[in-house]
């Protein structure tokens, strides 16, 4: 092949000297910084849990975050049922340096959007989904496996503040969450509640944050805030709530007697009892009282124990128990009611008491002198709408003599019939006479009265015609008779209607005629 | 092997129409073989002098092929290589959304794309940002290897796949842009942001070394181990 012609020379220029292309740290740079990311991912990576749960509802592999303080703590890997299938147990890889987090006391619990009576929370959830709230712990050994919480703790570690224990034996409307009033400022919640392993009662946890939590002392009372309280007298109805929430949601309140204020903070987790009402709280507890077995030969239905016992209306006492017996010798069955005195419970007040005296023996012969003054128990209706009965002690002058022996047990008390009792009796032996009256046999009698009357009448007036002919029509004697006729038939009339009215109703003769019958 | 059949056919086919005294021009001759060399800039043939020589139209550095051209193309290909492992593995965007911020890498990407109705654009994601910066790899690997090797075989196959993975360079940088792009209008705080993840950095350095390393790497390497008794015939 020929050469093409007129081809320039290239120009010379020195050469260079050869060594390793700088192009090769173009790798080197990129394979350095390969590592470094390599090794901060390494660096970064912080500890691995594991979290039990009962259920992965709303739980997400990669994407639910452990969140303390609304800060990202960790990210859930992985999430698998667990060995016994009863739960599942999740893989969370914690942020760096969050070891110290991770002790055995530290919590985690499933943050969904609740919606309880008491508070609407995790609202944010809707929106972004469930995650996972920590609430770091005290302790200092380091765990790395926990058990979820189910239902989230309302208290958290950093509100000061202590839980009390609250013994109850119904829950109410009671709820995690339900506030606790005092002086119906919202001081607290309940916590949690579980029955007793017994199943005999609630044990109800409730937390009061601080400052407010020193006003619960050994003395304070606690008591179902729940609802209305609604109580009538002389004045008027009055309705006593501790806020509109409690209302709708329940509540627990407490108060500490005034007389007892200066007791020293109950410590956490003391143990109080959880009464149904305000009214109850603060009654005194039962410290002596005197038992007595009151029986009455009428029914006891409507009577319960807890009920009041009276003396001229102020509470002396209360039922205990209601019962049955059947004395097996005579067959006789009565209802004893066991009921407890104690007036000083209810606000009653020895005036003149000296120290030195005896109060039993003050008793004793307070009720002595009672008795002897004819007190009798009686049964008494308190409330004509739902029958419920009450004891109640009064005086009776006509009761019979009756004395108390002390020595007996149970000590019995003498009783009266009840008031409405009394007054069914005589009512019935009422209604008995006038059952027992011959009201047809009346009515025959009379009808056949009336007719020989009627007979009579006519008979009467037969006589009184042929006497009229004797007499002239325009003599006095004439014009009187007429009118002596004409009354004399008038009331043969109405003894006629008189008549038919009795035979159709005979009970006139005792209750008079009925405005109907006219 | 259908490929070494083909080839071993076009030579057949050459030397027939050689025995038949056909034009024999058109049989391809290097320049280097005739010891010129071409200007990579202005395309002018010039006869080199005795040591490197520049270009006398443009001034161009002269050489008979790319200054270190395999050398080069490799170290672009490995620093792509290693680029390609943490594109893949860290993430290229997160998404910071009231549900917390959630990294995706790319493969993660294409998982939560794929649905009834939004594979296609899983399918492209997948292609264009882990196929295609793979692919791109593998097929330089190949050249020069080949190269290396000197090897004879599928020359043209290897021009046709040079100029594919040219070509594809300079839009296989889609992602990087869908994603800044994608980054810059989602920014609908506090509801939702998108920010370029780190795998990002590292994706974009695999698209812009292997370009680097096409630009490189000089195809006419790949006939220089042409056999060169066919050349002589012609
Ligand atoms: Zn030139």
């Amino acid at each position: 092949m020929p050469e093409p012609v007129e081809l320039p020379s290239s120009r010379t220029v020195p050469k260079k000297e050869r060594r390793p292309s700088l192009v090769w740290i173009v790798p080197v740079v990129a394979a350095l910084a390969g590592a470094w990311v390599a090794v901060t991912r390494v660096l970064a990576e912080g500890p691995t849990i594991t979290i039990d749960f009962r259920s992965a509802e709303g739980l997400e592999a990669g994407k639910t975050k452990v969140r303390y303080n609304g800060v990202d703590v960790g990210t859930m890997t992985a999430i698998r049922l667990s060995d016994d299938h009863l739960g599942v147990v999740a893989t969370v890889r914690m942020e760096p340096k969050t070891e110290s987090f991770l002790v055995a006391d530290t919590r985690f619990w499933v943050v969904r959007p609740r919606i309880s009576g008491a508070n609407i929370s995790g609202l944010g959830t809707l929106i972004s989904g469930a995650y996972v709230r920590m609430d770091i712990g005290q302790a200092r050994d380091e765990q790395r496996a926990f058990v979820g919480l189910e239902t989230p703790p309302i208290v958290m570690r950093d509100v000061p503040g202590r839980s009390f224990v609250l013994k109850t034996s119904d829950l109410g409307s009671l709820d995690s969450g339900t506030p606790v009033f005092y002086r119906r400022l919202q001081v607290g919640e309940v916590v949690g509640y579980e029955l007793d392993p017994d199943g005999s009662g609630l044990t109800v946890k409730a937390f009061v944050q601080a400052p407010y939590d020193r006003y619960v002392t050994s003395a304070t009372r606690f008591w179902h805030a729940s609802g209305l309280d609604v109580s009538m007298s002389a004045t008027g109805f009055s309705v006593q709530t501790q806020s509109l929430m409690s209302i709708l949601i329940g509540g627990i309140a407490f108060e500490t007697p005034v007389a007892e204020a200066a007791l020293p903070p109950a410590g956490e987790n003391t143990s109080f009892l959880l009464h149904r009402d305000r009214a109850e709280a603060f009654r005194a507890p039962e410290r002596n009282p005197l038992e007595v077995r009151l029986v009455f030969k009428q029914s006891v239905r409507g009577l319960a124990a807890g009920a009041p016992v009276e003396f001229r209306g102020i509470q002396v006492g209360q039922v205990v128990e209601v019962g049955a017996e059947v004395d097996v010798k005579t067959l006789a069955i009565s209802v004893p009611v066991k009921i407890h005195l104690e007036g000083a419970r209810f606000g009653v007040r020895f005036t003149d008491l000296d120290p030195g005296d005896d109060p039993t023996a003050i008793r004793r012969r307070l009720w002595d002198s009672l008795i002897a003054h004819g007190v009798r128990a009686q049964l008494r209706s308190g409330s004509l709408l739902t029958g419920a009965l009450f004891v109640a002690f009064d005086v009776f002058p006509d009761a019979a003599p009756a004395s108390i022996d002390w020595n007996a047990k149970p000590l019995d008390f003498p009783t009266v019939p009840g008031a409405l009792e009394g007054l069914e009796a005589s009512l019935a032996s009422i209604v008995r006479k006038i059952d027992q009256l011959p009201l047809q046999a009346i009515g025959d009698d009379v009808a056949k009265a009336l007719v020989q009357l009627d007979q009579t009448l006519s008979s009467a007036r037969g006589a009184l015609d042929s006497a009229g002919k004797l007499v002239a029509p325009s003599s006095p004697l004439a014009t009187e008779l007429t009118t002596t006729l004409q009354e004399v038939t008038r009331a043969a009339r109405a003894i006629r209607v008189l008549g038919d009215y009795l035979e159709r109703h005979p009970e006139a003769l005792l209750r008079g005629k009925s405005g109907e019958a006219r | 092997m259908g490929r070494r059949g083909g080839a071993k056919r076009r030579g057949t086919r050459r030397a027939r129409r050689r025995r038949r005294g056909a034009v024999v021009t058109t049989a391809p001759v290097a320049a280097i073989q005739r010891g010129w060399q071409s200007c990579e800039a202005c395309g002018l043939l010039s006869r080199p002098g005795a040591d490197a020589g520049a270009c006398p139209r443009c001034g161009e550095e002269l050489a008979f092929r790319k200054h270190r051209s395999i050398e080069r193309t490799w170290a672009f290909v490995i620093a792509a290589a290693v680029c390609y492992v943490p594109a893949n593995l860290l993430p290229v965007m997160v998404t910071t959304t009231a549900a917390g911020s959630a990294p995706d890498t790319i493969m993660e990407g294409v998982i939560l794309l794929w649905s009834p109705t939004g594979w296609p654009l899983s399918l492209i994601v997948l292609i264009a940002s882990i196929m295609i910066p793979s692919a791109k790899i593998l097929a330089l690997v190949y050249l020069l290897v080949t190269v290396q090797r000197g090897s004879v075989a599928n020359n043209a196959e290897r021009v046709r796949l040079f100029r594919t993975v040219e070509l594809i360079g300079r839009w296989s940088m889609v992602d990087v842009f869908v994603d800044t792009f994608t980054a810059a209008l989602v920014q609908l705080q506090p509801l939702m942001a998108v920010e370029p993840g780190p795998g990002l950095l590292f994706f974009a350095a695999v698209v812009v070394l292997t370009m680097l390393a096409v630009e490189s790497f000089d195809p006419r390497l790949i006939w220089d181990a042409a056999p060169s008794e066919e050349v002589v015939h012609a």
